[in-house]
């Protein structure tokens, strides 16, 4: 038998067992494999994708908080700028408010001291007169014998028309 | 100081294996049939042949399984070995030599129906499982880890890199469009005969069975290929053969560019073969020859033998590391070749101007 002439029963089991080899790996080796290669690779390219676009957003995010943070500041700087104003202008209000009560009542105290004033003045007026009037009807109907009686009788009408008129 | 251990392992282990290869072919007188061994071991075997000491001889038997005019017969080679058996013998010499023979009512010798396991059958068999195991193991592997796990370490990584190689760098490049269709037979080519030639490099049970460098085996393989190149060819491709675009006198009354590209077709999976089975099989004839070279200076004297064995160790060392190179290199070229012709086959017409 030369060494080029294929052995028939060699040849048989060369394609029975070749044929069965290549069907299991053609159906569950290979592809399989291949097919996970393949699916790995998609992954990564997956996940790069998705970690540049993560960075990406992280990026925006960055920028967002720190316009977020400036907008913060700049309102905190204004509240605080129209708080002091407010303070301000309470205190002014209020001071120029306590200054108008106190100028009010002031005037007020001066007009019912005025007031008062002038009744007490015509009141004495009228007392006065009434006791001149009183004195001076006593003085007519009584005949007065000298100086001294004079002098007397006066106080004593004096005193009786003070504690009558009280 | 680790590797010169190894290294002198791997002499030793050659030597002793080398010797034991030479003592079943030594003759009584001492003299060693070199033939014999060389071809001893290329050649296909009823039963496998481990060692030889002294006398006793470690063989595993195989089934023989014949159909003969008899019928069938099913029995171990063992039966064989003190002659004929239920009419059957193993032929000496003559057109048969070596393979089971009967005699015809003229008494001629002729071959019956043969499928016996032989030493061949059994390697390819071991060589399919070892294969099958090793791919499937990976795919199993796959299942078993998503893909968010990430790559595979070690040796389901190293086969992964082989196979992306494979598919990337050859099937890929060479087939173009189309290409997953083949993708499976030429990896299963690839891997097939990759293992098959490493197994035969084992110089012990279960490696060491010449079953790729064997005409039967590549030619199967190069039948596959010739189906794969030619079942799904486009038209483009059939009129470059039967129609080639050469001058009409070349193709018009006598067809003889047609004919040419015809023999074509067969010549592309004939060189497959032809590559595959003889690089292969040199390879082993040549690892053998020189570890021959041993024996056959003893009776010369020991100075010459110790000479010619030191040198004889470092050729088969050299041999044997080329062919892990071959190895590989063959299942390589014949995937790539197998690529190449198919990718031929799936032309395009060229859009004319």
């Amino acid at each position: 038998m030369g060494l080029l002439t294929p052995d028939p029963g060699l040849l048989f089991w060369m394609v029975v067992v070749f044929g069965i080899v290549f069907f299991l790996l053609a159906k569950f080796g290979f592809p399989v494999i291949i097919k996970m290669v393949d699916d790995r690779k998609a992954y990564i390219d997956n996940s790069l994708k998705a970690a540049r676009e993560a960075n990406a957003q992280l990026a925006n995010v960055k920028a967002e908080g720190e316009k977020i943070l400036a907008q913060a500041r700049e309102e905190q700087a204004k509240i605080l700028k129209s708080a002091t104003e407010t303070r301000d202008r309470i205190i002014r209000e209020a001071q120029e408010k306590a200054r108008l009560e106190g100028d009010r009542l002031m005037d007020e105290m001066k007009k019912q001291i005025e007031t008062e004033k002038e009744s007490a003045i015509r009141d004495i007026r009228r007392q006065v007169a009434l006791l001149s009037v009183g004195v001076a009807e006593k003085v007519i109907r009584t005949k007065l014998a000298d100086d001294k009686e004079q002098t007397e009788l006066i106080s004593r009408l004096v005193d009786e028309m003070v504690e009558s008129s009280k | 100081m680790k590797k010169v251990r190894y290294i002198w392992t791997l002499v030793l282990l050659m030597v002793f294996t080398s010797g034991f290869a030479s003592a079943g072919a030594s003759h009584e007188d001492g003299e060693v049939d070199v033939n014999e061994l060389v071809f001893g071991h290329i050649n296909d075997a009823y039963s496998w042949h481990i060692v030889s000491i002294g006398d006793a001889h470690i063989t595993i038997p195989l089934p023989v399984i014949v159909k003969s005019s008899t019928g069938w017969h099913v029995f171990s080679s063992e039966k064989l070995e003190e002659g004929e058996y239920e009419g059957l013998y193993i032929s000496e010499g003559g057109a048969y030599d070596g393979k089971i023979v009967e005699r015809n009512a003229a008494g001629e010798e002729v071959r019956p129906l043969d499928i016996s396991i032989t030493k061949n059958v059994l390697a390819l068999m071991i060589n399919s499982a070892i294969l099958v195991w090793i791919v499937l193991g990976c795919a199993r592997w796959y299942k078993k880890h998503p893909v968010e796990n990430g790559a595979p370490k070690g040796g389901v990584g190293m086969i992964e890199s082989v196979v992306l190689m494979v598919y990337n760098d050859v099937i890929k490049a060479c087939i173009g469009p189309d290409y997953q269709r083949y993708a499976p037979y030429l990896l299963t080519a690839f891997f097939f005969i990759l293992v098959n030639n490493l197994m035969g490099l084992i110089p012990f049970f279960p490696g060491g069975a010449n079953v790729t460098g064997n005409i039967a085996i590549t030619l199967v393989l190069a039948l596959v290929t010739f189906f794969f190149t030619n079942a799904f060819a486009t038209k483009e491709y059939w009129k470059e053969v039967f129609w080639p675009e050469v001058p009409v006198w070349l193709k018009a009354p006598i067809p003889m560019m047609p004919v040419i590209e015809f023999f074509g077709l067969f010549t592309k999976p004939f060189a497959l073969m032809i590559r595959l089975f003889a690089n292969i099989m040199a390879g082993h004839a040549a690892i053998l020859s020189l570890l021959a070279i041993i024996f056959i200076t003893v009776k010369i004297g020991p100075l010459i033998n110790g000479t010619m064995t030191f040198v004889s160790v470092a050729f088969g060392v050299f041999m044997t590391a080329l062919e892990v190179l071959v190895a590989f290199i063959q299942a390589y070229v014949f995937t790539m070749l197998s690529a190449v012709f198919i990718g031929l086959s799936r032309v395009k017409e060229e859009k004319k101007e």
